[in-house]
């Protein structure tokens, strides 16, 4: 079995309301050191097989068709035995 | 005319668009999402709502609807496509139409009538509007924040393809709700046969409401049928 441990993360260009929102409440609550916080998303998919290379490419398509929309987001990915 | 307006699992605005073209005479029906027979109609409708509930992002899951390939290739062949609010997201998330509906600036769900202003009357949408005319139209949203790049804002701007953009009630673009890219309320495909916008037209469009001007946009749509029959 193997896991797909994905990180879909907007573009630097593109700005992040709710990190923003975040960074503010940080510095407001006494983190003055905070500049910036980038709000992503963590997804973790398990595959019934133990074919990395496999599990690499079905990965890879499943971010570009569904996961991340490839005009705001980035991803990238790693594959984990379980 | 023939309306088909589709269901997705969370959809809330499929009656209303429905209701409103069936009370002007149109033949309107409601298409479930997991059918895969838009019964041949003159225009289709992705209504408002929250399809999936928004997982992921909105109308991502929607997109892999059995139905939306069919959308897609009735679009591709010239078929009319009108897409309001989380069907405009649903349009983005086809290719369809280009861009993405990015949350709010502001991070708060809006829900308050808007003005904006038509940009281009050179649509099947617009028909016989004159540029700059002011319509009132509710919005009612949380990722209504257009956004595209600005290689494609320079494409969508040199093809005429904004129809809507944000505007106060003296047209100046001054009332930006949500943080889009240049005001960005609507826009058009290339071929001007899909229309993704923001506001909700089908919210604006009977006589037991407050703005009635959503119907400047229908009676666009039923001259440009009328002159295509």
């Amino acid at each position: 079995m193997l896991k797909a441990k994905i990180f879909v993360e907007l573009k630097p260009s593109v700005l992040d309301p709710q990190g923003k929102a975040v960074t503010n409440t940080l510095q407001g609550m006494g983190f003055s050191k905070v500049t910036d916080t980038r709000i992503s998303k963590y997804i973790e998919i398990r595959f019934d097989s133990d074919d990395a290379e496999l599990c690499a490419l079905e990965t890879e398509n499943i971010c570009k068709s569904l996961l991340a929309n490839p005009n705001t987001e980035t991803y990238h990915y790693e594959l984990e035995e379980l | 005319m023939r309306v088909s307006v589709i269901t997705f699992p969370g959809s809330n605005c499929d009656r209303d668009a429905q209701h409103v073209f069936s009370s002007r005479g149109h033949s309107a029906r409601l298409v479930w999402h997991k059918d895969r027979d838009l019964e041949n109609p003159d225009l289709v409708i992705l209504p408002g709502g929250f399809s999936y509930g928004d997982y992921l992002r909105c109308g991502a899951l929607a997109r892999y609807s059995p139905i939306v390939k069919e959308v897609v290739s009735f679009a591709e062949k010239g078929g009319m496509v009108l897409g309001i609010c989380n069907g405009f997201q649903i349009l983005t998330e086809t290719g369809l139409l280009p861009g993405a509906l990015m949350m709010n600036k502001h991070l708060q769900f809006i829900c308050r009538h808007q003005y904006v202003r038509v940009e281009n009357s050179d649509s099947p949408f617009t028909n016989g509007l004159e540029t700059g005319t002011i319509l009132d139209i509710p919005i009612a949203h949380k990722e209504g924040n257009y956004f595209i790049d600005s290689e494609g804002l320079k494409r969508l701007k040199d093809k005429g393809q904004i129809l809507f953009r944000y505007c106060d009630h003296t047209g100046a673009l001054a009332d930006n709700p949500n943080g889009a890219i240049d005001d960005i309320a609507g826009i058009v495909n290339e071929k001007r046969n899909v229309l993704g916008m923001m506001p909700h037209p089908e919210r604006a469009a009977t006589d037991s409401v407050i703005s009635q001007d959503g119907k400047e946009i229908i009676s666009a749509i039923e001259r440009f049928f009328a002159a295509n029959a």
